[in-house]
């Protein structure tokens, strides 16, 4: 059992990221003016979040990568 | 204050409960027995521990409080962090972690009974058990009745319902699920609550607007006008500074004592750090999550500074509700959320939120099973079964200490104050501890009759103190002064810390006495690994510089230092 965390949390992340920037950008700007002191604040952390998300993925995958080049040293 | 969510916001929540669930449902295929499964197999890299280690520890009794906290005392708070965690989270990997994980102990109190008696075992061990319970009873409890107020969902799902997604995770993947959900937990934590943070900074023009609005805020409360903006300055007396203590309470009860005994002694942190792979992960794995945690204020306090700022400011149409005739600083989070955060991002804050609350409760119930099922189950009840035999009755006391923690839950919410007479009963029991296991990890000549009846009478003195010592404004009950109305203190906080500085210093001094009447029972080859002078010291010459505990143990210190000074 290998379960590299950055996995699910890379891609919670990016699921996140993507569901609050197209939130962001079909919602109706009024939101933005009540909250938010006008900034689009969804579109904004949503990218944000993607990026995190897909940096962990790479990590992630960067790291599973050298596993499978590298034969196991232990266990 | 009734907050409308739309599809959005159950999108978000739905994909992070699925995502929580299927960390239980892939990891399980892991465990293969009680190593796995309490332990976590000890293969875990250091920065996994690290978070789940701050994960645990970031549940909501945390974001919430230290919020409130943060509104009610202001920056000094940060004293929790800066004074109180950081220099306790180096000393623990620097000087304590060689005893916890170099010995053969799968649990602090394991450890007790290897360095002392069966005894002392027995009592840290119930008191411990019942603790854990508690706490996530009442994290439930508060999870359930917030989401109750903003959201008027049903409380009697929302307990039922947070206990069952704990317990689904804990009962598939043990140790490891916990943690690896808590390091979720971590980041959707950070990520949920920086927007408010930013957003309130932006809006109140900088940390310069903060401090000119928390000028007026300590002005209204006859304090000087940077009593809520500088950490160190105005403790020079009880009354110049909100939290109503001076500078020696402060450093002898917060720094020293209460920290010290938590970062130090705690089953549920220290077991983070104890599933690491290896010594060195084990002690880098405090020095590691000392560095977020430095930077947490920012994220915790901040929001409840920025709270008050603009409550009292008036000009952000922010305003914190009450609560009979004083602010309501519980909601200072919820209230926050609910005004900056437009549908979409309400969900994300939302989702971490109940993020907080549920490490919260796993760290809890992690440790549960654990001294449950090793220092109590195996100790007592049956000694010789088998490892499969074993990890049945952990899975058996994760589900029982989730129905205790809901019948907590349920007594809470029915009685007034049951919650705070047990919370106080467990405060007495662990203020002492850390006189116990300091003593016991540097003097040798410590004895299980010193340790034992230093624990009993640090618990004493503490009762005895809260007895005749009590906040201004309290009348004689749960407050305190309930033996007779001697000694009173300008807050609550002060009369903790004083509280806890009795309690250390008679366990101490009765343990000393104790020690040296009795004879030691235990011989030098079964105390080494146990205790300093006896232990070999970790091998570090192969180890590069910046793996070494103690050289980035300085470093950190010298980083919390440096905070110090800048908010003086």
């Amino acid at each position: 059992m290998n379960l590299d965390v950055r996995l699910p949390i890379g891609l919670m992340f990016s699921v996140f990221g993507v569901l609050l920037a197209v939130f962001g950008l079909v919602s109706d700007p009024q939101i933005y003016a009540e909250h938010s002191l006008g900034i689009n604040v969804n579109l904004d952390w949503g990218i944000v979040l993607l990026l995190f998300g897909a940096t962990m993925l790479a990590l992630a995958l960067r790291a599973r990568h050298a596993r499978a080049k590298q034969p196991p040293n232990h266990g | 204050m009734l907050i409308q969510l739309g599809i959005i916001d159950y999108c978000l929540l739905i994909v992070y409960f699925v995502f929580v669930l299927g960390i239980g449902f892939v990891v399980r295929k892991g465990v293969n027995g009680t190593k796995d499964f309490f332990e976590s197999g000890r293969a875990l890299p250091a920065w996994i521990c690290a978070l789940g280690f701050l994960g645990a520890n970031l549940g909501a009794q945390e974001v919430m409080g230290m919020a409130a906290s943060g509104a009610k005392y202001g920056i000094m708070t940060s004293h929790f962090y800066w004074l109180g965690a950081v220099p306790a989270m180096v000393f623990v990997a620097v000087f304590m972690m060689p005893f916890y994980y170099g010995s053969k102990a799968r649990s602090v109190p394991e450890y007790l009974k290897l360095r002392f008696d069966e005894k002392t075992r027995g009592f840290n061990a119930v008191a411990f058990a019942c603790m854990t319970v508690m706490s996530s009873g009442i994290s439930m409890y508060a999870l359930a009745t917030l989401l109750h107020a903003i959201l008027g969902w049903n409380l009697h799902l929302c307990i039922v319902a947070s206990g069952v997604v704990v317990l689904v995770y804990i009962f598939m993947g043990g140790l490891r699920s916990a943690i690896y959900n808590e390091v979720l937990q971590f980041f959707l934590i950070v990520f949920g609550f920086l927007p408010l943070v930013l957003l309130g900074l932006k809006q109140v023009g900088g940390w310069h607007g903060v401090t000119s609005r928390l000028a007026v805020v300590a002005a209204r409360s006859g304090m000087p006008e940077g009593a809520w903006s500088h950490t160190w300055k105005f403790t020079g007396s009880a009354a110049s500074n909100p939290m109503g203590i001076e500078w020696f309470g402060l450093a002898m009860g917060l720094g020293f004592v209460l920290s010290f005994g938590y970062w130090c002694t705690d089953f549920l942190v220290i077991q983070r750090a104890m599933a690491a792979k290896d010594m060195g992960a084990a002690r880098r794995t405090p020095i590691i999550a000392a560095f977020p945690k430095m930077l947490f204020p920012v994220l915790v306090i901040l929001p409840g500074m920025l709270a008050i700022a603009m409550h009292v400011g008036g000009d952000a149409h922010f305003s914190l509700p009450s609560k009979g005739d004083s602010l309501n600083y519980d909601m200072v989070v919820p209230a926050m959320l609910a005004h900056y955060f437009p549908t979409g991002l309400l969900g994300l804050g939302l989702t971490a939120l109940i993020a907080s609350f549920m490490s919260g409760m796993a760290g809890n119930v992690t440790a549960f099973n654990t001294v449950w099922t090793y220092d109590i189950y195996q100790s007592y009840i049956r000694k010789n079964a088998s490892d499969a035999h074993y990890l049945a009755v952990g899975r058996a006391a994760t589900i029982a200490g989730i129905g205790a923690s809901v019948a907590c839950a349920y007594s809470a919410a029915k009685f007034n104050n049951i919650m705070d007479v047990l919370q106080l009963v467990f405060a007495f029991v662990n203020a002492p501890l850390f006189a116990t296991f300091l003593l016991g990890m540097f003097w040798r000549r410590t004895t299980g009759h010193g340790a034992f009846f230093g624990l009993l009478a640090g618990t004493a003195a503490a009762a005895v103190h809260h007895g005749l010592s009590f906040p201004k404004g309290a009348g004689a009950g749960i407050k305190g002064g309930w033996l007779s109305m001697s000694q009173q203190y300008p807050s609550e906080m002060a009369q903790n810390f004083w509280t806890a500085i009795w309690a250390f210093s008679a366990c101490f001094v009765v343990t000393v006495g104790v020690s040296l009447a009795t004879r030691q029972r235990k011989s030098e080859p079964e105390l080494a690994g146990l205790v300093y002078s006896l232990t070999p010291r970790p091998k570090e010459e192969d180890v590069a510089w910046y793996k070494r505990p103690a050289i980035l143990g300085v470093g950190m210190l010298a980083l919390a230092l440096v905070l110090n000074i800048i908010f003086w």
